[in-house]
């Protein structure tokens, strides 16, 4: 005979997720042309994430940080994103040369929310500057290190183009999504 | 400075069969997916208030066993003529895990037959996993008491089996 804590232990009814409806924060992971990336939007509907997540942990990493800034609920909710993963996706293709998306940079540092709205303001689909440049136009000529940093950590890689930013002497230097996925967007850019 | 609680999609990634589980022992089949989703709805509207991350999985089941609770009250009360609370018996006539037709050896309909109190505890303990301070909070009583109901539970199991 088998013992009944055993049997109440192995118990295995056939069950089914819950269906949670989208609540402050919804995410998607997609793997794009370019890399896996994980964007999130929050209650407004605004764009707080498009980030390169190469594997479970920078997922977890970034689900943590999104808990944090943002809010805890924080779903799982593909079809909030579609919007945002049509418009990364025509963007990919060559189809569109920019986003229509309300963003919010509740993951950006300060610098971050001078910099990066600069970029997107300043340097054109299919134009490069440099991270020189870049600290002079928001009045620190001697930051080009930091600039380099809050791009290095864009929490909106490809919406906000910081994959238009390279070194003076041209060097690709760094990417978030790697040196090939920026290689690519600027190919992308420059035949489109 | 609040505390810093994991993004709550980690939550039902990791809980979401263990909560379903208890749902359906608890409540049936019937039920029990009701119950589950019900659980989760409660779950995530007061997330952001938690004041500890600790035993996240244990507060998720006693959220489970509560709406569980709640669904068995609601399905007695609409079983009753006359709309007198207070003349409710203790237990329900059938309790939930008696209208499934689960294959077992008789187990479930045994389970049934328990005291309720009997009944939800061993089910914490062996369905749920959950240690006996929880299932005490969860039942409203001593970890003491709670180990006296699971194992009245088992005895009374163990000697009825066939």
């Amino acid at each position: 005979m088998t013992d009944p804590a055993e049997l109440l232990s192995s118990y295995d009814p056939a069950v089914r997720p819950p269906r949670l409806s989208a609540s402050d924060v919804s995410y998607v992971v997609e793997d794009t042309s370019i890399g896996r990336m994980l964007l999130a939007r929050n209650d407004t509907g605004a764009l707080v994430a498009s980030s390169f997540v190469a594997d479970d942990a920078a997922e977890a990493l970034l689900l943590q940080r999104l808990s944090v800034r943002v809010s805890p609920r924080v779903l799982r909710q593909p079809r909030e994103l579609d919007e945002a993963r049509r418009q990364l996706e025509e963007f990919l293709a060559g189809r569109s040369h920019g986003f229509t998306l309300r963003t919010d940079l509740a993951l950006a540092s300060q610098f971050q929310r001078v910099v990066l709205p600069r970029l997107a303001a300043t340097v054109a689909y299919g134009e490069r500057t440099t991270y020189g440049e870049l600290a002079a136009a928001v009045d620190r000529p001697r930051a080009a290190r930091a600039v380099g940093a809050a791009l290095g950590a864009n929490p909106l890689c490809v919406v906000l183009p910081c994959h238009r930013v390279v070194a003076a002497s041209g060097a690709l230097t760094g990417y978030a999504g790697g040196l090939a996925a920026k290689r690519r967007l600027l190919e992308l850019e420059a035949s489109h | 400075m609040g505390v810093s609680l994991p993004a709550f999609q980690t939550l039902v990634d990791a809980h979401w069969r263990d909560v379903a589980r208890l749902a359906h022992a608890l409540a049936g089949p019937v039920d029990g997916d009701d119950v589950a989703q019900q659980a989760w709805t409660q779950a995530l509207a007061a997330y952001p208030s938690l004041t500890s991350a600790r035993n996240l999985r244990g507060w998720l089941l006693t959220i489970t066993h509560r709406c569980a609770m709640d669904a068995h009250r609601g399905r007695a009360r609409r079983a009753v003529p006359h709309d007198d609370v207070a003349s409710l018996p203790a237990a329900a006539p059938t309790a939930p895990a008696a209208d499934a037709a689960l294959a077992d050896d008789g187990l479930w309909t045994l389970v049934a037959e328990l005291p309720q109190r009997q009944r939800e505890a061993v089910v914490l303990k062996y369905v749920a996993d959950l240690d006996h301070p929880t299932v005490a909070a969860a039942l409203g009583t001593s970890p003491a008491m709670s180990r006296r109901l699971v194992s009245d539970a088992l005895a009374t199991l163990r000697k009825e089996m066939p």
